[in-house]
């Protein structure tokens, strides 16, 4: 399997998710879009962990890093969706509507 | 090697599908099952990469944990009372055409590139607990120490934040 379908793959989710989040206005569904986003960079990741390097860089070093940067990124999203969903509820509570655009009065 | 390739469409095909899914939904419950498939296709494309490890972590974090915290709060939110009012069909179109864009020039970029036919070697086995593990317990002892602080600030920050308002001033 060669790298190029992977990466493209990768490119897609991406787009998608870019996709999802410029459309929706629904909050959850933008979240849900930017937890794709995530997911399609680690896939990106543990494809490039799984690329034959040559001789010249030390594979099993570099791959384990790769790898590691995956489970930081994965503890970071659980983190940051606890917050987000938390956010969302409070704004739930106090505009009752979850649509991001009662947000932009904020700016006033 | 056949079944390799055949593994790979048949899970990319599937993640793709579950993409579209999430955000052409019209109910939001039906979109976190469809990404609840997107990240098992995924999985499915750990493993098959023989990263092991980070199959199983994505299965338990993400389809787990986080999609279930994704429907508690969908359920939560009465969503029949205020349904999602149509967005102007311009503001809709421009969105789709500016991600189309971002893929076409990142394809584009990646065409060019001298190394995108390089061979991917399957076989090796770095994803496996054993060496993650000692990697992450000797050389990334700090950021995983680290992280459970990240993880105990984000959890106070969520129960503040869902408080009730009159707990709040009190």
């Amino acid at each position: 399997m060669q790298i190029e379908w992977y990466i493209i793959l990768s490119i897609a989710l991406f787009c998608i998710g870019v996709a999802g989040a410029l459309t929706r206005r629904n909050a959850i569904i933008v979240f849900m879009c930017i937890e794709l986003m995530l997911n399609s960079v680690n896939l990106l990741l543990v494809a490039f962990s799984k690329m034959h390097l040559g001789d010249a860089v030390p594979i099993a070093m570099s791959a384990i890093n790769a790898q590691i940067f995956v489970f930081f990124i994965m503890i970071v999203a659980a983190a940051e969706v606890s917050v987000g969903l938390a956010i969302i509820v409070m704004m739930y509570r106090n505009t009752k509507s979850i649509d991001i655009n009662f947000l932009n009065r904020l700016k006033n | 090697m056949a079944t390799t390739q055949i593994l790979f469409w048949f899970l990319s095909a599937l993640a793709v599908a579950g993409a579209i899914g999430v955000i052409s939904c019209k109910n939001p419950l039906y979109g976190v099952l469809w990404l609840i498939i997107v990240f098992f296709a995924i999985s499915g494309h750990y493993v098959l990469m023989n990263a092991q490890f980070l199959a199983i972590v994505n299965i338990i974090v993400y389809a787990g944990a986080i999609m279930v915290l994704f429907t508690f709060v969908v359920m939560f939110i009465d969503l029949n009372e205020h349904p999602e009012i149509p967005k102007n069909i311009y503001i809709k179109i421009s969105g789709l055409i500016a991600s189309l864009c971002l893929m076409i020039v990142l394809v584009a970029a990646l065409s060019h590139s001298p190394a995108n036919k390089i061979e991917m070697r399957f076989g090796t086995d770095v994803g496996l607990i054993k060496y993650l593990g000692r990697t992450l317990f000797n050389d990334y002892v700090v950021p995983f120490e680290i992280s459970s602080v990240l993880f105990l600030s984000a959890m106070i920050g969520a129960v503040i934040i869902g408080k009730k308002e009159k707990e709040l001033k009190a």
